[in-house]
C-alpha cells in the first residue's frame, strides 16, 4: 500500500505518481489521505490499480478513469468520473452535480445521493446511485445505463438518445422525449448485473425502465412545441 | 400607343427579391432557414483600413533582401511544450462529419507543408488528421464527440471551446443524412439520427468552473498542452478577461463572419459581433491584465488575404486563423462544379447549404463519390500556396512599414476609410487625427 499526504504531497506529484503506473505495476494499491476537497484528484489515470480517497474530493475526481478502480470515502463534488473510459468509480458518500458526465465506459458507483444532472451527456458508461438523482438527470444521455433506486427529480432523460435509465422510486418528472417503456427479461438481465456489481440490495423487478420515444431524432417541425 | 411616360419599376430596398424569398421559403416550409458558413452581409472589416506606409520618420525594409520574421509561438504562460509556427496564420477547428476525411487530411497536409496547425472540430480526432497535421489542436467542445485521454495526449494543443463567431450562444446540428456509420460511430449515436451539439458544456458553468476544467485538463496532460479558449465575438472585452482569468495560454477570438458548419441564418446574421469590432477590445484586456503577448491572441473570422492578416496583427493579434478561406483553396465553391451548383439551386460561391451533404466539391460530405473527387494531396498543396502567399503579403506590408517582425506592426501604422471602422479599430480616419470615441475631430 502507498499511501500519499495531500497536506505535504503537491497534486501534481500525486497525479504524476498514479499515471506513470502502467498494466504490470506491482504498486497496486494507493491511499490518498487528506483530500480536503482537493480539485482534479487522481485525473487520466490509465492503469489496474486501486486508488482510495480518505476524505471528501472537490471536482473532476478520476477525470476520464481508465481501467484503474477509484474509492472516494467521503462525498465527491462536481463532475465525478466525467468522461471515464473504463474502470470503476464509487463514491461512499453523495456526488455533485454532473456524476457521470460524457462518461463512456466503466461503473460509477454512488452510495449516497447524486445532485442534478448526474450522467449528462453520457455516452457508455453505467452509473448506480443507490439513493436519488437530482433534476434534469440522462440530459441528452446517448449510451449506457443509469440506476436509482431512490427517487428522480424534474426532467429525467430529457432529450435521451440511447441510454435506458432504471428508477426504483417515483419519478417527479420526465423531459421532453422521454418515456416509460416495458421491462423484458433482456432488461431485468443487465440490471441484475449493474446491482450486484454495485454491491446494492434490491430486486431487479421493483425498478421501472425509462428511455427515449424517439420523436426527436430528427428535426421536425411539428415536434418543436415539445423542445 | 400610349406615350405616357412611366417610371421604371422600382424594387423595394426593405422587401428585396432576396427577402421576399425568404419569406416566401418560410411560408411553405414552416422552419427557419439553417446553412454553413458565416455572416454574409457587409459589415464594418479589413477592408476599410489602409496601411500608412513607411514616410520620414519611419524607413522601410528591403522587400526579399531584408528579414522580416513571421514565427509565432503559442502557449509561453503556463505550458511546458508550447506550439512554434512558422508562420501567423493557423486553421481553424472544423469537425470530421461536416468535412470528408480527406478534406481532414488535406488541411493537415496543407498546415504541416506551410508550417502551421491544424484543428480538430465536434467530431473527435481522426487518424487522417493526426496523421498528417505534424501541429495539431484537438477541440474540446461541449458534444464532447469522440473526446478520450489518449487523443488528448497525442495532441498538440487543447483548445476548450465556448462559442464561435458564426453563433455565440449556440450550438450545432448536424443533420442525419451526413451521419454515415463512422461518423455515429465517432459520436456514440445512432447512425442516420440529427446529431446536436450542445450550446454549454455539460460540466462546467463560468469562469470558476472553467478554472478548475483546466486544472484537470493540465493534470491528465502533464502540464504540457498550451490550452486554448474559443470564444464567440460576443463580449470580447470581458470574455478575454475571463479566459485570462481562468488560465488559458492562448485566446481564440472569432467574430461574426467566421464560418460554422450548419446553423440558422437568422443567428449567422444576426448574433455577435464583427471581427473587427472585437480585435481592440481584446487587446485592451490583454493589456490591462499585462498580459498581452503572454497570452496570445489568435483572431479568426473573414481572414482572406496577407492584407488582413497584417491589419489584425497591426492591431495587436499574435497570428490568425482560417476555416472558410481554407476551404475555398481546398476547393471548395469552384466553379468548374457550376452546373452541378445549378442543380442544387445555387451557384458556385453562394452555396452553403453544407449541411445537407452533397458538395459537388467533395468538402462537407461523406457521399463517397463525391468524397473521392478531392485528391487529398493536390488539396493540400493548393492549400499550402495558399497560406505561402498569406504570409508573403503579411510581411511585403510589414516591411513596408519597417517592420522586421510581423508582430511589430503597430495601430498607429493604420487609418481607416470610414468612421465606423475608425471607431472599431480604434484607429484615426484618414486624413485626419480623429478615432471616434477617443480624440476630438
Amino acid at each position: 500500500m502507498q499511501t500519499i499526504d495531500l497536506a505535504t504531497t503537491p497534486l501534481r506529484d500525486l497525479n504524476a505518481m498514479l499515471q506513470a503506473q502502467t498494466d504490470n505495476t506491482n504498486q497496486t494499491s494507493w491511499e490518498i489521505v487528506n483530500p480536503k476537497g482537493a480539485h482534479a484528484l487522481a485525473v487520466g489515470l490509465d492503469a489496474p490499480i486501486e486508488v482510495t480517497v480518505k476524505g471528501s474530493t472537490g471536482y473532476y475526481c478520476a477525470g476520464m478513469n481508465k481501467q484503474a478502480t477509484v474509492r472516494v470515502t467521503g462525498s465527491a463534488g462536481p463532475g465525478v468520473a466525467e468522461n471515464m473510459m473504463s474502470g470503476t468509480v464509487i463514491v461512499e458518500g453523495d456526488a455533485s452535480q454532473y456524476a457521470g458526465a460524457t462518461g463512456r465506459g466503466g461503473l460509477l458507483v454512488v452510495k449516497g445521493n447524486a445532485s442534478s444532472r448526474c450522467g449528462i451527456s453520457m455516452k457508455g458508461i453505467d452509473i448506480v446511485v443507490h439513493g436519488s438523482i437530482g433534476h434534469m438527470s440522462g440530459f441528452m444521455a446517448q449510451r449506457g445505463n443509469i440506476v436509482v433506486l431512490g427517487d428522480a427529480g424534474d426532467a429525467l432523460g430529457d432529450s435521451l438518445y440511447e441510454t435506458r435509465i432504471f428508477v426504483r422510486g417515483t419519478v417527479k418528472s420526465l423531459g421532453a422525449d422521454c418515456v416509460e417503456k416495458e421491462m423484458r427479461p433482456e432488461h431485468i438481465e443487465i440490471l441484475r448485473d449493474l446491482l450486484e456489481r454495485a454491491g446494492a440490495d434490491a430486486s431487479p423487478e421493483e425498478f421501472r425502465r425509462y428511455g427515449s420515444a424517439r420523436k426527436l431524432y430528427n428535426f421536425n417541425i411539428d415536434h418543436a412545441g415539445e423542445y | 400607343m400610349d406615350a405616357t411616360p412611366h417610371t421604371t419599376p422600382r424594387q423595394s430596398w426593405t422587401f428585396s427579391n432576396e427577402t421576399n424569398s425568404e419569406i416566401r421559403r418560410a411560408a411553405v416550409t414552416g422552419i427557419y432557414d439553417i446553412r454553413g458558413g458565416g455572416a454574409k452581409r457587409r459589415v464594418p472589416h479589413f477592408d476599410d483600413l489602409l496601411f500608412l506606409g513607411a514616410s520620414i520618420s519611419r524607413y522601410p525594409l528591403e522587400g526579399y533582401r531584408e528579414k522580416c520574421d513571421t514565427a509565432v509561438t503559442l502557449g509561453t504562460r503556463f505550458a511546458k511544450k508550447p506550439i512554434e509556427l512558422k508562420i501567423p496564420v493557423t486553421i481553424a477547428g472544423m469537425s470530421f462529419g461536416s468535412l470528408s476525411g480527406p478534406a481532414k487530411e488535406a488541411l493537415g497536409r496543407g498546415a504541416t507543408l506551410a508550417g502551421t496547425s491544424t484543428t480538430t472540430g465536434d467530431g473527435g480526432m481522426t487518424e487522417e488528421e493526426r496523421g498528417h497535421s505534424e501541429k495539431l489542436v484537438y477541440q474540446y467542445l461541449p458534444s464532447r464527440y469522440g473526446m478520450n485521454p489518449d487523443d488528448l495526449r497525442r495532441a498538440d494543443a487543447i483548445e476548450v471551446v465556448v462559442g464561435q463567431g458564426a453563433k455565440p450562444g449556440g450550438g450545432g446540428m448536424l443533420l442525419g443524412q451526413k451521419i454515415t456509420e463512422r461518423v455515429a460511430g465517432m459520436r456514440d449515436l445512432p447512425v442516420g439520427i440529427d446529431q446536436r451539439s450542445a450550446c454549454r458544456h455539460p460540466d462546467w458553468t463560468g469562469p470558476d468552473d472553467l478554472e478548475i476544467k483546466i486544472l484537470e485538463l493540465r493534470e491528465i496532460t502533464g502540464w504540457e498542452k498550451p490550452i486554448y479558449i474559443k470564444i464567440g465575438g460576443a463580449r470580447p472585452y470581458y470574455d478575454t478577461a475571463l479566459a485570462v482569468k481562468a488560465g488559458a495560454d492562448v485566446v481564440v477570438l472569432d467574430g461574426m463572419q467566421g464560418g460554422t458548419a450548419a446553423t440558422q441564418d437568422v443567428f449567422i446574421e444576426h448574433v455577435g459581433q464583427p471581427t473587427l469590432a472585437c480585435i481592440r477590445p481584446a487587446v485592451q484586456a490583454l493589456q490591462d491584465l499585462g498580459m498581452h503577448r503572454e497570452v496570445q491572441l489568435v483572431v479568426s473570422g473573414g481572414i482572406r488575404t496577407g492584407a488582413d492578416v497584417a491589419k489584425a496583427l497591426a492591431l495587436g493579434a499574435d497570428a490568425v486563423s482560417i476555416g472558410t478561406a481554407a476551404l475555398v483553396a481546398l476547393g471548395d465553391n469552384d466553379p468548374k462544379w457550376e452546373a452541378e451548383y445549378q442543380k442544387l439551386g445555387t451557384t458556385a460561391g453562394a452555396y452553403d447549404d453544407w449541411q445537407e451533404g452533397r458538395d459537388p466539391a467533395g468538402i462537407t460530405t461523406q457521399d463517397p463519390e463525391l468524397m473521392a473527387r478531392l485528391d487529398p494531396v493536390e488539396a493540400g498543396r493548393r492549400l499550402r500556396n495558399y497560406l505561402n502567399v498569406l504570409t508573403l503579403e503579411c510581411q511585403t506590408l510589414a516591411r513596408a512599414c519597417g517592420k522586421s517582425h510581423v508582430h511589430n506592426l503597430e495601430p498607429e501604422d493604420l487609418c481607416a476609410l470610414t468612421i465606423e471602422a475608425a471607431a472599431m479599430a480604434g484607429v484615426p480616419l484618414a486624413g485626419t487625427g480623429w478615432i471616434p470615441g477617443k480624440t476630438g475631430f
